[in-house]
């Protein structure tokens, strides 16, 4: 009764549904491809890698340049490299605040983002309920709305509770964004997990929620991993609810905050790329913990649409 | 299924059955529904109400309340608040009485079909690389899936960087080939350039990484038994990885669509509208009417409402023709 499913099961199931990009082999090449050929996928891909990478390097390099040499024409990878503006960006602006409450935003948003679509996701992947292709419907609906019709009711409904200018009404918001589209695809990864785990746990006792809890989820990590990413992103890049709920210095985040950085003629370019290479930082700190289960957690979820 | 292997004789057995089922599904829908209905629909509805009144940051109050000298409040309705204005917004947005409609709606259009072209194209290209087997395969899907890590608004700082006039990077390598520097900014199509550049390289890692996984799952013995038939590369993958494609690619052409259609940083930070307004989107415009100048929140909600009629009869439009091809969705 105590013991809960015998370790086999879950051994056995395991590999079924971890994605292929998991196996260590890649599917058997049909016939050794020529040089010629080799060399034309070695050579686009390195291309397209150099587009993906370089703005970001460019900005980077950039930062490190003193105030006055950003604005050249020449073409030069570093000109006495310096900290200076890195400095500048933590010390004399209110850069370092805006960053803590970025993180504190991102963070909720992903832990109640998390629980909210994990738990809604199961439920409409295993259990027939009445109101469930409407609940599915609904979801993909919500994807349409554009914010420009929403931003003022929920700046309405936000200021009649009082939440106008802090963190709660923010993280709030990026729920409701990351939330239907995070569930829709967790449904899909969980139906890839077999059905008859629940049901063995099921005989053994545990209740459903003790199923999802320890059962599912430790099976849909790749699907997790990427709905902390995603949920994770949307809350640390988003602007225009950032730019019209926030209001107060102190309470600002990034998106929001760096705009004091870009007034309409004279951008601060020196502020801004050091920012910019800062705040990718977390993005790539998350990006780094997730990236192997991207590829495997997405598929699952967009094919079972 | 082991229920039903004890099938109840009674309905009543398998009401309850359904009910106990039931109750645990709802408890677990419950707060995303919750949260949804109270900060998704119910603005909604809100929002399509103000569509059809002239409601703005002048006329907001219902009540006017003044300080009486006993210290109490004396309230009265605002004589000037916001009325209900029947269709006047649509008239006026449609008409281009106020705002451009028409021009934000082309643009939108040139936007949203060249976004999502280049993000499917190109990221089917990729991860039809990506899905053979050769040596630092995962070392260039890593690298390649970088844009996607990186903030919309930073990429749109980045690439307005990279496309300032005066000293962006673009400009400089282009006078170093002998073409002039070109001012992106001061027209309309090389400024809309600008942010489709800056926007399909952000989009093409999600759609790469979707489509290598739609790749992975399309099973491998019919590539062996397509070339045992003697297929060239090109028929297999006209018929075989283009239809095994289909579950993914359906969905993510429409879930593509409905975002770039609703991309709002980019727009807003590389171009602004430069010039003069000519590089708005409806999205841009919407939000730019509700909180710019004189916020005017009934026309933004009217071009909300116009938004997503549009995305509704594409989203039904596009199911109707991949049903009409067997696809069922």
């Amino acid at each position: 009764m105590t013991e809960m499913l015998p370790a086999q099961s879950l051994d056995r199931a395991a590999p079924e549904e971890t994605s292929p990009t998991f196996s260590p082999e890649p599917p058997k090449p049909r016939r050794e491809r020529s040089t010629g050929a080799s060399i034309a996928l070695h050579a686009t891909l390195i291309g397209a890698t150099i587009i993906a990478l370089f703005p970001v390097v460019w900005v980077f390099l950039s930062s490190l340049k003193p105030r006055n040499s950003i604005q050249t024409s020449e073409i030069t990878f570093l000109d006495n490299p310096t900290l200076e503006n890195y400095r500048r960006v933590l010390f004399d602006t209110s850069f370092p605040t805006w960053f803590l409450n970025s993180v504190i935003v991102a963070l909720f948003t992903m832990a109640i983002g998390i629980a909210m679509s994990a738990t809604a996701g199961y439920a409409l992947s295993r259990f027939n309920f009445p109101g469930k292709r409407g609940l599915m419907w609904v979801f993909l609906i919500t994807q349409m709305f554009p914010v420009a019709i929403l931003i003022v009711p929920i700046y309405t409904i936000m200021s009649r509770l009082g939440l106008i200018d802090t963190k709660a009404s923010l993280i709030i918001a990026y729920c409701t964004v990351a939330v239907p589209f995070c569930a829709w695809m967790l449904r899909g990864y969980f139906d890839t997990i077999p059905k008859e785990l629940d049901e063995a746990a099921a005989l053994d006792g545990v209740g459903p929620f003790g199923t999802f809890w320890r059962v599912i989820l430790p099976l849909a990590r790749p699907g997790l991993a990427v709905t902390a990413f995603y949920t994770f992103l949307t809350a640390w890049g988003e602007v225009a609810y950032a730019i019209a709920f926030l209001q107060t210095e102190e309470t600002l985040t990034l998106g929001a905050g760096l705009q004091q950085f870009v007034p309409r003629f004279n951008p601060q370019w020196d502020l801004l790329t050091a920012g910019s290479i800062l705040i990718m930082l977390p993005a790539a700190i998350v990006f780094f913990f997730t990236q192997k289960h991207l590829v495997g957690g997405l598929t699952a979820g967009g094919t079972k649409g | 299924m082991s229920a039903a292997a004890v099938a109840p004789t009674r309905d009543q057995g398998r009401f309850r059955r359904s009910f106990d089922k039931n109750w645990y599904a709802w408890v677990m829908v419950v707060p995303t529904v919750l949260v949804l209905g109270v900060l998704v629909l119910y603005p909604l509805f809100q929002g399509i109400y103000q569509s059809f009144t002239n409601l703005n940051e002048g006329n907001k109050q219902e009540v006017i309340c003044t300080k009486t000298l006993g210290g109490g409040e004396d309230c009265r309705d605002n004589p000037k608040k916001s009325q209900f204005v029947g269709v006047d917004n649509y008239v006026d947005l449609l008409t281009g009485t106020r705002g451009s409609f028409w021009l934000q709606f082309t643009n939108t259009i040139v936007w949203t079909v060249s976004c999502v072209f280049f993000h499917f194209t190109i990221g089917l290209g990729l991860a039809v690389m990506l899905n053979r087997r050769f040596k630092g395969r995962a070392f260039y899907r890593v690298l390649l899936i970088v844009p996607w890590a990186v903030p919309a608004f930073v990429s749109a700082f980045a690439w307005k960087f990279l496309f300032n006039p005066s000293f962006g990077l673009i400009n400089t390598m282009l006078s170093g080939v002998g073409i002039d520097p070109v001012a992106w900014f001061d027209y309309r199509w090389t400024s809309m350039f600008t942010a489709i550049v800056t926007n399909v390289w952000l989009g093409v890692p999600f759609m790469m990484v979707a489509i290598l996984g739609g790749l992975q799952s399309i099973p491998h013995d019919l590539y062996e038994a397509a070339e045992i038939d003697g297929a060239s590369p090109w028929q297999r993958f006209r018929n075989i990885t283009m239809p095994g494609l289909r579950p993914v690619s359906s969905t993510v052409i429409l879930l593509g669509t409905i975002w770039t259609f609703n991309m709002f940083p980019i727009i807003f930070f590389v171009t602004g509208g430069q010039p003069a307004g000519q590089t708005e989107i409806l999205v841009t415009g919407a939000y730019r009417a509700a909180f710019e100048g004189l916020r005017n929140y009934s026309l933004a909600a009217t071009y909300g409402v116009l938004i997503l009629s549009m995305l509704m009869v594409y989203a039904a439009a596009y199911r109707r023709v991949l049903r009409a091809q067997g696809e069922v969705f």
